[in-house]
């Protein structure tokens, strides 16, 4: 049965890209839905997920990216700000010298060097061999070196015990978590929720993709402007790059 | 001496003789709401389930293979107790038969033991 | 108390049953700490996202860096053939022992998934500065006490010196690693140093010395004997040493990073504004436990007495030091945009606030209790009490 599903899938992405084709739409994205990996193959290093947030277009006041990780994450509101979860949070700046204000989500920037990763005692914290950094609550032991070390504050510790998990996402007290990237979505050729969140609240101030793809959306961006990686002294080689900073 | 080999004797005895007494620990109350046939054969399910679980995890955590078979949410959406939603609790398939073994897994400290709709993710535009 | 006949140490069997229940009972507090957080979650405790380790780690690390730094007694006396510091080895190697395992309960009841403990021993990455010293702390246990067991075991007095040896350089290692912990990090300002970890060795040889003194102390006052007043003199000269050369390290290590404009800000913090953390500084780790105990040891006519507080305050003044190094380094805002100010849900640039709750002391005291309870029980079956050779003593002089 799993394996009719299998071919399903790849019959209706092929009828997709063919679509694609057909309607001229643009070239990325029938690359893209072609991109989707099989349930069967193990994710490779010819793929570089990333995200571009465009801070011009990001709006201060709106929270429709933490809303949705919440929600798509099974985080719940962010009740008690000390202890909560927060994956994704917005941050309102203001330039000291300047006074030039805007305001940008930030989360895990997917490090190809992730200073968590380093540190981490067990393995728990590791990076995807297509540069999403995770944790494995299974050898997970609670200690928060990662958290320490993390220099974007992205990693939150699960303080208290839960039951309403997204089955897709588990997560359970005394483990550290972060964002995962929508690694569940993403795998299944779909977006992170945040990215989807942004678009359809008309900002498009978020854009995922594949940066090792030279036709993807983020790739042709990443070459055309100037990007800027968040703490780019650390040399940490980020997946994650902002605009307009 | 002899006191004490006859006693410890007919303790034993006493033991062994009500172990097998029907109904001191009660047997697991196994209900399957959707019969049909498990991804492997009955006896290699119940013994092995646990290495079953446990490839697939490293695979799904650390390579992104995501296929269905030993995956622990296709165990949950089959298994679910039609009454409670859920694996676990009373009457609960895996709980049922993990309190009879006494062996407790900590799958429960972050899986959702109830199968839930996947989350709509739409191809990437 | 002549060389070869060792001396008894005095039974007094009601007194040493209270230590012992005074030592359970804070075991006990501990234990029920514990539960309460593994069962509730750290949401019970003061500890949040932002200060991620809190009081525990506070004793747990003190107790592991005195751990191994009390193991100097022992190595003066093995490696550098000193022999009233050999008439101390055993007693050090215990204290040592006794220490690490306090240190490290502590350290592993306060993880979030202590239950997966086997998997912290089973699980590695070796790139990690933290399961380094998973290893330097289990082989510290195995080295010290085969060491111990040469001592103490006379068929196998001779293979004391290089266990002896061995112990030093792994001692000098897992400090240097248990400072790395620290240095490595290098996204907080506070930390990131390489200064770290040479400071933390020199910190565990005061912290030790000066918990091997109030045990030694403690354990001569129970059996009605005196230290002997050369032995003394010497032993809080070492202590003064240590101490002058933790406060030397300590300003060097401030002076270094207020020369660099990006530090600044931290040290003026920690220096001048920090609230709780300038008045654990200036008050705990400088006055407390740099010049009071230098002003004691130094004032003239030294007693048992006031070498056993000067002592107490280099301990206050350590557990003071860890507070500013673990929490303060916490608390000053982690910087991810210089140059801006920022705001968020998530705390971002404002100064973390830290209140911890009863239960994290008693964590942390209960680790005490634990190297307490071993040593009292370590000390009645065994002979630990420091035999002098005064033949030998007078000789030297």
């Amino acid at each position: 049965m799993s394996e009719r599903n299998d071919d399903r899938r790849k019959f209706l992405a092929a009828a997709a890209a063919g679509a694609g084709f057909v309607a001229l739409a643009p070239g990325i994205r029938l690359v893209e839905i072609a991109a989707a990996k099989p349930d069967n193959e193990a994710v490779t290093a010819r793929v570089r997920w990333g995200m571009l947030i465009d801070t011009t277009r990001c709006q201060t006041g709106c929270t429709e990216c933490v809303s949705a990780c919440n929600k798509e994450n099974h985080l719940g509101e962010v009740k008690k700000p000390r202890t909560d979860a927060q994956w994704i949070r917005k941050i309102d700046l203001k330039e000291l010298k300047t006074g030039r204000a805007l305001s940008l989500p930030m989360m895990c920037q997917h490090c190809a060097n992730p200073p968590c990763v380093d540190v981490c005692p067990t393995g728990a914290s590791f990076k995807r061999a297509d540069g999403i950094v995770l944790v494995d609550r299974h050898i997970c032991i609670g200690c928060r070196y990662c958290m320490m070390a993390c220099p974007y504050k992205a990693r939150s510790f699960v303080h208290e015990p839960h039951t309403d998990q997204n089955p897709e996402v588990p997560r359970g007290q005394g483990c550290v978590e972060g964002c995962t990237l929508c690694v569940h979505r993403v795998d299944r050729g779909g977006t992170p929720a945040c990215v989807e969140a942004c678009a359809a609240a008309g900002h498009n101030a978020m854009l995922f993709g594949d940066l090792n793809d030279p036709e993807s959306a983020i790739a042709k961006r990443v070459r055309e402007v100037k990007t800027t990686q968040v703490r780019a002294d650390l040399k940490l080689d980020l997946g994650v790059r902002y605009e307009g900073i | 001496m002899k006191a004490i080999a006859i006693a410890v004797l007919w303790g034993l005895t006493f033991a062994v003789a009500h172990a097998a007494e029907p109904g001191r620990a009660p047997l697991p109350a196994i209900e399957i709401a959707k019969p049909g046939q498990c991804v492997e054969p009955k006896d290699v399910i119940r013994r092995d389930h646990m290495k079953f679980l446990r490839h697939q995890r490293d695979l799904t955590m650390h390579e992104g293979i995501r296929t269905k078979k030993h995956s622990l949410n296709e165990c949950i959406s089959c298994h679910a107790s039609p009454k409670t939603g859920s694996v676990i609790g009373e009457g609960g398939f895996c709980q049922s038969c993990h309190d009879y073994a006494a062996v407790k897994p900590d799958c429960w400290d972050c899986h959702q033991p109830k199968p839930g709709q996947k989350s709509v993710a739409g191809a990437r535009p | 108390m002549a060389s070869a006949s060792y001396v008894e140490t005095q039974s007094r069997p009601a007194a040493f049953w209270g230590l012992l229940a005074a030592g359970g009972l804070f075991l006990l507090a501990a234990f029920a700490a514990f539960l309460h957080f593994e069962h509730s979650g750290h949401v019970v405790t003061g500890m949040d996202n932002q200060i991620v380790w809190g009081m525990p780690h506070v004793f747990a690390v003190f107790l592991i860096v005195a751990a191994s730094g009390v193991l100097n007694v022992a190595s003066i006396g093995s490696v550098f053939g000193k022999p009233i510091y050999k008439a101390r080895a055993p007693l050090s190697g215990l204290l040592a022992l006794a220490m690490m395992a306090g240190g490290l309960a502590v350290l592993a009841a306060d993880l979030g998934r202590p239950d997966r403990l086997i998997v912290a021993m089973t699980h590695f990455n070796f790139k990690s500065i933290f399961a380094l010293n998973m290893m330097f702390y289990s082989g510290f246990f195995a080295i010290v006490a085969a060491y111990l067991v040469t001592m103490m075991d006379r068929s196998l007095n001779g293979y004391s010196k290089i266990v002896g040896f061995l112990a030093f350089f792994w001692r000098l290692a897992l400090t240097t690693a248990t400072g790395s912990i620290f240095g490595f990090l290098i996204a907080r300002t506070a930390y990131g140093s390489a200064l770290m970890a040479p400071m933390f060795i020199i910190y565990s040889f005061a912290y030790g010395l000066a918990a091997f003194l109030i045990v030694q102390g403690s354990m001569y006052a129970w059996n009605g004997l005196t230290l002997d007043a050369r032995i003394l003199a010497r032993m809080k000269n070492l202590l003064a040493v240590f101490v002058g050369a933790a406060l030397y390290f300590t300003a060097v290590m401030h002076l270094t990073s207020l020369y660099f404009a990006k530090q600044t800000d931290y040290e003026r913090f920690l220096l001048l504004d920090g609230g709780i953390y300038t008045t654990a500084f200036w008050l705990g780790q400088v006055v407390v436990g740099g010049i009071l105990p230098l002003a004691l040891i130094f004032a003239p006519g030294a007693t048992q007495t006031r070498v056993i507080a000067a002592s107490v305050l280099v301990v206050l003044g350590g557990l003071a030091q860890m507070f500013v190094t673990i929490v303060g380094g916490q608390a000053f805002p982690l910087e991810i945009f210089p140059g801006y100010a920022v705001s968020s849900t998530f705390q971002d640039g404002i100064v973390n606030s830290y209140s911890p709750v009863l239960g994290e002391f008693a964590l942390g005291f209960g680790g005490i209790a634990l190297a307490f309870l071993i040593t009292v029980v370590a000390v009645r079956v065994l002979r630990f009490l420091p035999q002098d050779d005064f033949a030998a003593l007078k000789a030297e002089d």
